[in-house]
């Protein structure tokens, strides 16, 4: 149908076209991958062939070992509850850089970027003293009996801050783009305020907001920096799988750590991967 | 006569006082109410003091803690200036690199078609997905004693582990991104009008690049290599796992700060984070005057 538009004959006409006439596609490109496959592909490339030099059984018995699979699940869950956090402050702050006006809200609008900017080591030794028992706020929780630093608390604390940016910088576009009428027309049928939210705005932003989500996950996964300083870093309770991919290369255990290593991109590709079939799927069913 | 009717058939028009109470119902309708506004600004405030400001404001204030003497104590240290110096010299390769690998990235991106493109910008994406220790370990890997080179490599006297080239390797890994990623929407949302003009006025290949598409794309190429500076000072995971934590050779300033804080010498160590703090403080006030003074110059993209 589409096809008979006069669009789609221009862009068929297009294709018709002589070749580009702009030259360099050949350096450019050939430079683009070369560099490309000396600095990142054929070096994961060499990583994976390094987990797998001891054949799949010793993979899998290795990636599974009880250490392992602990610092794997504090990553991993530590990271989607951070972003789980940023989610929903996220929203919040999102929402009320764009919707309201108050002093101070252009410097917090750009001070929102700080996570992006900030040197994690920065923001971990800074993290770890201020939730640390004697800092400004970790000293006031803990006479509340609440204990954040070097518990698996002060990793989700860290990858909160390292994530902050992520869902206030997806979905401050969408909202600041969307159209009132909608929300005019909800509350002209009768809709309250609370329903526009739930039935009009949140369907419209949940895309961004998963977008988000997805962005915050995948860095605090494989977040260390800011982590190790707030960790404590027991083995068993509050130590991250980056944190055992170091710890294991300097034993010489070169074999675990890339197994270590292997099994974290694996299970993040296919955590993306989810992510992106599950926003495909929201976006057919909601169109 | 007609004035007189058409004003009997039409409602009288609304007073004032109406019109704002007109005005306060659509408000309310798609708006809320002042204390809501209020609570909500004061809650967003709240979680950005606790995870924004306070960290930010404590780096200041641990530095100054013993006094501006000592702090400028710590920062003139032998292996303060060492580390600092490193650092410079790391960021004065890496991102140069980097700028030219954006450069030819996203001349060939957004200027012709070939299969396999979106392939190469997932790619060109990946060293953000993966952890930057991941990102130093490939290189102890590669070139580290157990390796296949690592022999030959220390026969003749090479060092790439636990010395600059490994440092400069990881630290390009990890900003690898961020220039190609602000250029390639940029040039693509530009077109190729201006340079196709360009050539068929009979300039040449290398004088269309220098003269329209370097002058058309400046400020994005400023505002990639601002970010991929700030990451390329800052790096800590990668560099740490490859630099092998030699004070006064290879310690960059992030190291410093974790070997200082190690040590408990938490003045010092805050006196050096101060610096990247500073930077990071610099580079979002730079972020931010590009994004508002060349709006229209910038890609419209996220923003990392």
């Amino acid at each position: 149908m589409t096809d008979t538009t006069f669009e789609a004959a221009q862009k068929r006409g297009r294709h018709r076209r002589p070749r580009n006439v702009l030259p360099g596609f050949g350096p450019a490109l050939g430079f683009t991958t070369a560099y490309l496959s000396l600095i990142v592909l054929i070096p994961l490339a060499v990583l994976f062939g390094w987990s797998l030099s001891g054949g799949v059984a010793a993979f899998i018995e290795l990636a599974t070992r009880e250490r392992t699979l602990a610092a794997l699940r504090l990553s991993f869950g530590g990271a989607a509850i951070a972003a789980g956090i940023n989610m929903v402050f996220g929203l919040l702050v999102a929402w009320v850089l764009s919707r309201y006006s108050f002093p101070g809200r252009k410097l917090i609008d750009a001070m929102v970027d700080l996570p992006f900017a900030l040197p994690t080591a920065v923001a971990g030794i800074s993290l770890a003293t201020l939730y640390g028992p004697k800092g400004w706020i970790g000293g006031f929780l803990a006479d509340y009996g609440i204990k954040v630093a070097f518990t698996p608390l002060g990793v989700i604390v860290a990858l909160t801050f390292v994530g902050l940016p992520f869902v206030v910088r997806t979905v401050q576009p969408v909202l600041e783009d969307l159209d009132r009428q909608y929300e005019e027309a909800a509350a002209t049928l009768g809709a309250g305020r609370l329903q526009t939210v739930r039935h009009v705005l949140l369907p419209a932003l949940f895309p961004s907001l998963l977008t988000g989500f997805a962005m915050a996950l995948a860095r605090g996964i494989g977040e260390y920096g800011s982590v190790i300083f707030i960790a404590g870093n027991l083995p068993m309770r509050s130590e991250i799988a980056p944190l055992l991919i170091v710890i294991k290369l300097e034993e010489f255990d070169y074999r675990g750590a890339t197994v270590v290593a292997a099994t974290m991109l694996i299970l993040s590709f296919l955590m993306l991967l989810a992510v992106n079939l599950l926003q495909a799927w929201t976006r057919r069913h909601s169109a | 006569m007609i004035d007189t009717l058409a004003h009997a058939s039409l409602p009288p028009p609304p007073k004032p006082h109406e019109l704002a109470t007109a005005r306060a119902v659509t408000r309310a309708a798609t708006g809320e109410a002042p204390a809501i506004r209020l609570l909500l600004i004061a809650a967003a405030i709240l979680f950005l003091t606790l995870f924004l400001f306070a960290p930010l404001a404590l780096v200041f204030t641990e530095a100054l803690r013993q006094g501006v003497v000592k702090f400028i104590g710590a920062l003139t240290q032998k292996e303060a200036l060492a580390a600092i110096r490193l650092t410079l010299i790391t960021a004065g390769i890496s991102v140069p690199l980097n700028l030219a690998f954006g450069l030819a990235a996203a001349w060939a991106i957004a200027r012709f078609r070939f299969p396999g493109k979106s392939l190469l910008l997932t790619l060109i994406d990946l060293p953000f997905s993966v952890s930057p220790v991941i990102s130093g370990l490939v290189f102890v890997l590669i070139f580290g004693a157990q390796s296949l080179i690592g022999p030959w490599l220390s026969a003749h006297g090479i060092k790439i582990v636990f010395a600059l080239p490994g440092i400069v390797l990881a630290t390009i890994f990890v900003t690898l991104p961020f220039v190609a990623r602000e250029l390639i929407p940029l040039m693509q949302e530009q077109g190729a009008d201006q340079e196709e003009a360009a050539l068929s006025l009979g300039a040449s290949g290398w004088q269309t690049f220098w003269h329209v598409t370097l002058p058309n794309v400046r400020w994005g190429v400023l505002y990639g290599v601002l970010l991929c500076n700030a990451r390329a000072m800052g790096e800590f995971g990668a560099v740490s796992v490859i630099s092998g934590h030699v004070r006064g050779l290879t310690n960059t300033i992030p190291l410093h700060v974790e070997v200082l804080y190690n040590e408990y010498a938490f003045s010092a160590a805050f006196a050096m984070a101060s610096l990247l703090a500073l930077l990071a403080l610099v580079t979002l006030a730079l972020k931010t005057f590009l994004e508002w003074r060349f709006a229209g110059e910038l890609a419209n993209g996220l923003r990392h």
